[in-house]
């Protein structure tokens, strides 16, 4: 039998390796001996590195010597509710730098909540000659002089994408640096950019590649250069419009609406910005093949939104404001029966009052009449346990809920009671649940719930809930596929941290803001667990000039196996061995 | 508990029933006076933003809450923070049959402003010739608030869109002979020059 595996030919091996995309496949296979840990590495092109401190770039590249694809994360989650100084790290270029030398045929890059420079796309656009994919989302840190060196030097770019990032907008120019015989882009993303792009630039780009798939514009793209822009690219699939109002000018919506209906491929619409409900009917012709859409920045009120989608019965993934209102939700599920995906984003978040006639009903009208409804993001001013639990009933394959109820401690509005039932009926019926966000009055048994049941939670976020360590050791305890756990404002301190150390190596990250975790808890745990890096983030100056007992701000703690990293700023200190001797 | 010996005040961390002396649309205010379980820093910081803050009558804002991202913040229409006056002036062109408005504050300089020319008068042919500054045929004039008539592109830009109150698109031809030359310094951002 030995024999036999040993004089297996490595090429039939790999080739069958070949078929193993996922990667917790991929790490099984590799532990099941040296052969196929040697030869799972060299055929490895795909990794997915979900922190960047986790590992050293050198690492990688040592390991897996022929990687064609990257994807890294950056900061942490919360980081994008500026809850994350300035500074704290996320730089790229390490890693750009390393891949330059070691991984010359490149051909994607994704990165997210990542602190990209100019030098770093600079390096990207010269290193790798069959660089094929860009996808920075939600990244910051380099301007469009950076876009100008991909777009001049990678010929074989197809999917240039800029999600959310804040970019330094020096002007449009950059993308008339695409040069005249470059013709494979295949997806262009650049609606976070502020300024004015040439029109006819875009036009000729847009012209000139044929295989143009997903094309999402700026804002500044006015209404009425979109028609013709779409005359070029009929074959779309993906479309986000720039800015969507101008007056009303019959010409104007006509040669829209007949350029819209030329792109019989079109299945997914966003932008909208600032749309005005008199250019809607332009799309109408597309609404019987849309899966996809998202009007969230757009201020269009139920009515309109009602004749809008009750067109789209194949509707799968809505993003929209709370205009929608319950009774437009009440239409969406009598319309979208498809529907998997909902998002509804507050259109008035900081008021004070409710602006708009959205509630938990909007919510058990979706749950009800959409059965393949299993992601919801969802921001209101009122729920209830009852509500909560006929929800629950409905929609059992929830794998994604994030509940928003905007006023922090809300009680169920109706008993006034903690909410703590409601989302025990959530993690109770929804067995396939992995992601959860929770909101309103909660205890520590809500959390006893969540820890009982929540098997299969992955990510959980937790803001202004709980009474005392028991809830936050409930969760460490109970939730046994736990990777990330961020939580703000909870009166969590030392004795469930320090009690549940060791699942913190199970996880990918905890992240705690506002809570009452010590500086000393933190440095024992700093201590005890070399594979942990903990860090303290705290703008209020060294930890050590304070008292021990005293809470730190803010803590980041994340598994690691490259050790503490040297890219800290002033306000970020790792707790570990030495830090007994380095700090005091 | 670990509260105790941090010498915190978690007081108003209730989990019961509102007191019987206290409505529920009071609900509102307390939130902004709760003192945040944890860190000094939110609670000290805040006390200072609350007490302004009550003062104008606005609403408190917690850092990050309700967690909308800050992408979204930035560009929802809703947005407080970006309380950007908008600028909108008329802008003609000579052999356009009808007038454009353009929003001034949506632009950061005078290349942003010619690219917005270019693209709203495009279909009316400005989009080639402009790649060749010397021969391009027009010039971008504009009408201050003495009423005088100015060459674009002299003043800073924050000056000019102070003090801009139309736009008009010049045929050079009609500008000879004033002294004029217009250099097209503000066409030059339309086309593909290395700035660097």
């Amino acid at each position: 039998m030995l024999r036999m595996a040993s004089s297996f030919p490595e090429e039939v091996l790999e080739h069958v390796f070949s078929f193993i995309q996922s990667d917790t496949d991929r790490n099984a296979i590799s532990m099941v001996c040296k052969s196929w840990y040697e030869i799972e590495r060299w055929c490895r092109r795909r990794i997915f590195i979900g922190n960047c401190y986790a590992v050293s770039p050198r690492m990688v590249t040592g390991r897996f010597p022929e990687v064609r694809s990257i994807e890294l994360k950056g900061k942490p989650h919360f980081a994008d509710f500026n809850l994350v100084p300035d500074g704290w790290g996320g730089y790229v270029y390490p890693w750009i730098s390393a891949m330059a030398k070691g991984y010359p045929w490149l051909e994607e890059i994704r990165l997210k909540r990542m602190v990209v420079t100019d030098e770093s796309l600079e390096l990207i656009a010269k290193s790798f000659k069959n660089f094929k994919v860009l996808v920075l989302s939600s990244c910051e840190g380099f301007s469009t002089d950076g876009l100008a060196a991909i777009a001049a030097n990678c010929r074989n770019l197809r999917e240039l994408d800029l999600r959310e990032c804040d970019v330094d907008d020096l002007s449009g120019h950059w993308l008339s640096h695409f040069p005249d015989t470059y013709t494979s882009l295949v997806s262009l993303n650049i609606s976070c950019l502020g300024s004015e792009v040439s029109i006819s630039t875009l036009e000729r780009l847009v012209g000139r590649c044929p295989n143009l798939r997903s094309l999402r514009l700026n804002r500044a793209v006015p209404i009425e250069r979109l028609a013709n822009l779409l005359r070029q690219a009929p074959q779309l699939a993906e479309l986000g419009t720039g800015a969507y109002s101008a007056e009303l000018r019959p010409d104007i919506f006509s040669n829209l609406a007949g350029a819209l209906s030329g792109c019989k491929e079109l299945k997914s619409l966003s932008g909208f910005w600032e749309a005005v409900p008199t250019y809607l009917p332009a799309v109408y012709s597309l609404c019987p093949g849309l899966t996809s859409l998202n009007l969230s920045y757009a201020a269009i009120q139920s009515p309109d939104l009602i004749k809008l989608l009750s067109q789209c019965p194949s509707l799968q993934r809505l993003w929209v404001l709370d205009y929608i209102e319950d009774v437009g939700l009440e239409a969406l599920a009598a319309s979208c029966t498809d529907l998997r995906e909902l998002r509804v984003f507050p259109s008035d978040p900081f008021g004070a009052e409710p602006n708009v006639s959205l509630t938990e009903l909007g919510l058990i009208s979706v749950s009800a009449g959409c059965p393949k409804l299993h992601s919801v993001l969802y921001f209101c001013r009122q729920m209830s346990n009852a509500a909560l639990t006929t929800i629950a009933r409905n929609r059992p394959n929830f794998t994604c809920f994030r509940l928003c109820i905007i006023e922090p401690r809300t009680p169920d509005y109706l008993t006034l009671e903690p909410l703590d039932v409601g989302f025990g009926a959530i993690v109770e019926h929804c067995k396939d649940l992995r992601r959860l966000s929770v909101s309103g009055l909660l205890t520590d048994r809500a959390f006893e719930y969540i820890g009982t049941h929540a098997k299969k939670l992955e990510m959980l976020s937790l803001a202004f809930a709980g009474d005392s360590d028991l809830g936050l050791h409930h969760v460490l305890s109970g939730c046994e596929n736990l990777k990330k756990l961020e939580i703000r404002d909870c009166p969590f301190g030392d004795k469930a941290l320090l009690a549940n150390a060791a699942k913190l190596e199970t996880m990918r990250s905890l992240w705690m803001s506002s809570c009452m975790v010590s500086y000393g808890a933190c440095k024992l745990l700093g201590r005890k667990m070399p594979r942990l890096n903990v860090e303290v983030i705290d703008e209020r100056g060294p930890p050590d000039s304070r008292a021990e007992s005293c809470p730190v701000e803010k803590l980041y703690i994340y598994r690691s196996i490259s050790g503490p990293r040297f890219d800290m700023p002033d306000f970020v200190w790792t707790m570990d061995e030495d830090s007994a001797l380095r700090l005091s | 508990m670990a509260k105790e010996g941090l010498g915190l005040e978690i007081t108003e961390l209730r989990l019961g029933l509102p007191g019987g002396d206290r409505e529920r649309n009071e609900k509102k205010r307390v939130f902004s006076e709760i003192n945040i379980g944890g860190g000094d820093v939110v609670v000290g910081e805040e006390e200072e933003e609350h007490s302004a803050d009550r003062k104008r009558g606005t609403k408190n804002q917690v850092v990050g809450w309700p967690p909308v991202c800050s992408y979204r913040r930035k560009n929802s229409f809703n947005n407080n923070e970006n309380e950007k006056e908008k600028v909108y002036v008329k802008v003609s062109m000579d052999g356009a049959p009808f007038l454009r408005k353009i929003d001034l504050s949506m632009h950061k300089g005078y290349s942003d402003l010619a690219m917005a020319l270019e693209n709203l008068f495009g279909c009316f042919g400005m989009g080639e010739r402009l790649k060749d500054a010397d021969s391009c045929e027009f010039a971008p004039i504009y009408e201050d608030k003495d009423g005088d008539w100015m060459l674009v592109g002299d003043v800073p830009w924050e000056m000019f869109v102070e003090s801009c109150k139309r736009l008009r698109v010049m045929k050079k031809s009609e500008a000879l002979g004033f002294g004029l030359e217009p250099t097209s310094f503000l066409l030059k951002g339309s086309l593909e020059i290395e700035t660097k």
